[in-house]
């Protein structure tokens, strides 16, 4: 099915996409089918500046099992970083 | 018989007015032929689709599929223009019927054309195409597993999908139904509840349920594609556009 179902969130930082590398000012995050994993769904992200057209864009496409242990090692890397610096 | 045929991008009016790209297949020869309109999945205008488009004009049909993403993304790759459409909200229903009225509209003005025009739609697609059928004076529509036709969204769903079951009266031509028994959206339930909605509205439709096919069994590139229920859900649409479009 397609889920139609779409997190949109606002981020600061930058990417790395087929151009080099470019200022990211949106990501949105959704579970639904992919275009390249070989799974009938996916957790997808895009990481995206609108302003600079549709191209700039990173995608990763993920299982459900691996984007959840994306999830909990961001997570982790973030309460590890020593006090002061997130 | 003479079988040459081509495809390319051109531009034609969609809804308010806009120009916007859509990819046209068609056979060469005299005709007269009968059109589809092509519905892109909600991955994008990919090649995927396109080979669907070429498919039916091998199948001696005028294969017209616009790319509903023309406005937000226009040039982009498929992916690029599906992520981008979909950051900005999707393709609101009202914009999907005056971009498919727009593609029936070339295609009824094309020298060659026998005047009528089917709409097919696989996945989003498929609910998209009974929207259409419901929407515009059509005469054979076909649905591949469209979720959301009926049913109550989950929670958080966008307003713009809503069900449309209840345009089920206004439905303008014979419709077909190619579902998988393994698929929840839509659901074997859900596929019983729009046939029975279709009954009672006394609108001609064909609904066939594949075992062992889920959602997207006609995708030849990915997991989903189950070859027996694609092949004989083929036979079907050239059985069904045969008696309602050819001639």
């Amino acid at each position: 099915m397609c889920t139609y179902l779409t997190e949109n969130v606002g981020v600061e930082g930058s990417g790395k996409g087929t151009a080099g590398w470019f200022a990211l000012s949106q990501a949105t995050v959704y579970f639904d089918h992919p275009q390249h994993a070989p799974a009938e769904h996916t957790l997808n992200i895009d990481f995206l500046n609108p302003e600079q057209g549709p191209a700039a864009r990173v995608a990763v496409e993920l299982t459900a099992a691996s984007a959840r242990a994306l999830a909990a090692a961001i997570e982790s890397a973030l309460a590890a970083a020593p006090p002061g610096l997130t | 018989m003479y079988d040459a045929m081509m495809a390319e991008t051109i531009s034609i009016t969609g809804h308010g007015g806009d120009q916007i790209e859509a990819y046209l297949a068609r056979p060469l020869g005299p005709g007269p032929f009968g059109s589809v309109v092509v519905i892109h999945h909600m991955p994008g205008y990919d090649a995927g689709t396109k080979e669907i488009a070429r498919t039916f004009a091998v199948h001696g049909y005028l294969a017209l599929c616009p790319n509903l993403y023309t406005r937000e993304a226009p040039g982009a790759s498929p992916d690029d223009a599906a992520a981008a459409a979909r950051a900005q909200g999707g393709v609101p229903d009202e914009r999907l019927v005056g971009d498919v009225g727009g593609a029936a509209a070339y295609l009824r003005a094309m020298p060659v054309s026998n005047g009528k025009v089917g709409v097919i739609g696989y996945c989003s697609g498929g609910r998209q195409s009974f929207l259409a059928a419901c929407s515009l004076p059509l005469d054979a529509a076909v649905d591949c597993y469209g979720a959301f036709v009926v049913g109550t969204p989950p929670e958080g769903m966008p307003l713009k999908v809503g069900p449309i079951v209840h345009l089920a009266k206004d439905l303008s031509c014979p419709l077909l139904g190619l579902f998988g028994d393994d698929d929840q959206y839509p659901s074997p339930d859900q596929v019983a509840e729009l046939d029975k909605a279709l009954t009672d509205a006394g609108k001609e439709h064909e609904f066939h349920s594949y075992a062992g096919a889920g959602h997207a069994f006609f995708a030849v590139n990915r997991p989903a594609y189950r070859p027996e229920a694609a092949m004989d859900g083929w036979q079907k649409i050239w059985d069904f556009y045969g008696r309602h479009l050819a001639g």
